[in-house]
């Protein structure tokens, strides 16, 4: 990506911390430099402000009272996806599943689409890098089905190994489960020409965006996925809310995987039908509030722009590549040519459980451990990293502040150099 | 300076930089008679415990793995703490140490002298640490339990 050399000068970097109360609370008496935003993002005024306005003006239940109230929260929560819906250049709102995050969308995915299609000798192709909420649902349907997994390897700067993806497609593979971008590594993938090619070869595509929405403009038609998922909790949005985009053919013909409320058309003993999507995967009152503070997290980013957020955070991962590799000691793990806003990274002598309490101490929030990717670290023989991971508030303040407590971490383990 | 600063410091003592520079026992011990293996999931720390008991007492103590500074040097000093020890009073200092570390000091047996170990009750203040002080301790007590299963911290 294209980021000025010196972010000082025509900064795209934005300033945006004031629009988020948690980031004016100091930790241990310092400024908060908040850079796990690969584990969650922190909310707008605005997202808290539509969650508690939902409950103080608008809340009831939805797509059954015939009063006004509930009325209008169904217009509310159905405003909601059609938010979701042209966030993700969706054809049609129905094929927008409110789920609880990425995690339920995917296991839905493997229930409803996996569970009733696959049969014994049937591939699942995923890759090393894939977090292991895109990993566990598959493994699960291969149980029940006999299906089995193949596994795209990883090259040593992050990237996939492209050619092994050539060779292990074929025509068993019936569904390519990708991520958009690792959470680890911050990759992002070539999921549009993967999509291309898996078409060829009549594989369906879920693409785990989790870690993607919230950092460049995501276009499923473009893509040509068959399924997208994302959390709401990492693109500024409330915990306990995501949605699954199908394409509406595909969850037409996929069967209800939970059974429940809202999502019948009539029930009997003897025959119950079932509502069409997106309904027929939304059994029981859904997370009403966090759909409708979901649309303002989305509607806030889209203020902003999310060619902006790009832009800026492209800006601070150049600052933080250098300035990480500027540190005796210091090896960046993930270097792949595309990446979204990760610095995972190793500091010799320091284990990152230690540098995560160290950084802690001067109130630099970061992840320390395998970030839920084991056979990735496996890959790469490490038992985990440190992850500074950025999201649009974030300054060259924070990086700094990151760079600050390593030296201090070094210094501390004495296992500080000379550049 | 801040609290936290004072706890940081009295975690990250000399002591325990030491042992991490320079675990003690760290090695197989081929005629153990006792041995588990303890994993943390949450952080990927590793470690085996190896025993060598003769006639109810501790001969012989060693481990190796792989973990953070606080759960390597647990290991060590705790290798160190047991060597020569019959199996009951390892047992005890087992539920005094995991007291002091979860718990506190008042928690421990009044008369029990930690030695070197009270270095490791610094890990108190940072309660999502305690876990790495405490793996070496749970390993060493499925080993001498005969628990095959892997100690989970978790």
């Amino acid at each position: 990506m294209n980021a000025p050399r010196d972010p000082g000068a025509q900064t795209p970097i934005l300033d945006l911390a004031a629009d988020f109360p948690i980031l004016a609370r100091p930790v241990h008496g310092r400024r908060l430099a908040y850079l796990d935003n690969g584990a969650t993002t922190q909310k707008p005024a605005a997202v808290i402000e539509a969650e508690a306005r939902f409950y103080r003006e608008s809340n009831a239940n939805i797509h059954r009272g015939v009063h006004w109230l509930s009325q209008h929260a169904t217009e509310l929560y159905d405003g909601a996806r059609a938010t979701v819906q042209r966030f993700l250049n969706a054809a049609r709102a129905d094929e927008i599943v409110f789920t609880r995050g990425t995690t339920e969308a995917i296991n839905l995915v493997a229930q409803s689409w996996g569970r009733p299609r696959l049969a014994a000798g049937d591939e699942i192709l995923l890759s090393t890098m894939e977090h292991h909420s895109n990993i566990v649902p598959w493994q699960l349907v291969c149980e029940q089905t006999g299906a089995v997994l193949k596994v795209i390897p990883v090259q040593d700067n992050g990237e996939l190994d492209m050619e092994a993806f050539e060779g292990l497609l074929g025509e068993r593979t019936r569904l390519l489960a990708i991520t958009h971008v690792s959470n680890a590594l911050g990759t992002v993938n070539p999921v549009a020409a993967m999509t291309r090619r898996a078409h060829e070869l009549g594989a369906l595509v879920l693409v785990d965006g989790a870690q993607a929405v919230a950092h460049q403009a995501v276009d499923v038609q473009a893509i040509g996925c068959d399924f997208y998922a994302f959390s709401g909790h990492k693109l500024y949005g409330p915990t306990g809310i995501g949605a699954l985009y199908g394409r509406a053919e595909l969850l037409r013909h996929m069967p209800p995987w939970q059974g429940g409320g809202d999502m019948i058309r009539t029930v009997a003993f003897d025959n119950t039908t079932f509502a069409p999507p997106p309904q027929r995967f939304e059994a029981g009152t859904p997370n009403i509030a966090g759909a409708i503070a979901l649309a303002a997290a989305i509607d806030y980013m889209q203020g902003v722009g999310l060619a902006r957020i790009h832009a800026h955070e492209q800006a601070l991962l150049e600052y933080g590549t250098r300035a990480l590799q500027d540190i005796p000691g210091v090896r960046l793990v993930g270097t792949a040519r595309e990446k979204a806003g990760i610095l995972s990274f190793l500091v010799d002598g320091i284990h990152p459980h230690d540098l995560g309490t160290i950084l802690d101490s001067e109130g630099v929030a970061i992840r320390a451990g395998h970030h839920c990717a084991m056979p990735l670290m496996t890959r790469f023989g490490i038992p985990g990293t440190a992850r500074a991971s950025l999201g649009l508030y974030n300054g060259l303040a924070d990086l700094d502040a990151l760079v600050a407590a390593i030296h201090k971490a070094q210094a501390l383990f004495g296992t500080r150099r000379q550049a | 300076m801040s609290d936290m600063q004072d706890s940081l410091r009295e975690l990250y003592q000399e002591v325990i930089f030491d042992h991490n520079r320079n675990p003690r026992n760290y090695r197989p011990l081929p005629a153990a008679s006792h041995h588990a293996d303890g994993h943390n999931p949450l952080c990927g720390d590793q470690l085996t415990v190896y025993l060598q008991v003769e006639d109810g007492i501790v001969r012989e103590a060693s481990f190796v793995g792989h973990g953070c500074a606080i759960s390597t040097a647990s290991a060590s000093l705790m290798t160190e703490a047991v060597k020569g020890k019959p199996v009951a009073e390892v047992e005890a200092l087992f539920r005094d140490v995991h007291a002091l570390l979860t718990e506190g000091r008042e928690a421990a047996d009044p008369a029990r002298d930690f030695g070197k170990l009270e270095v490791l009750s610094g890990v108190k203040e940072f309660p999502a640490r305690v876990k790495c002080a405490t793996l070496a301790w749970h390993t060493l007590h499925n080993a001498l339990v005969g628990e095959h299963e892997t100690a989970h911290t978790e």
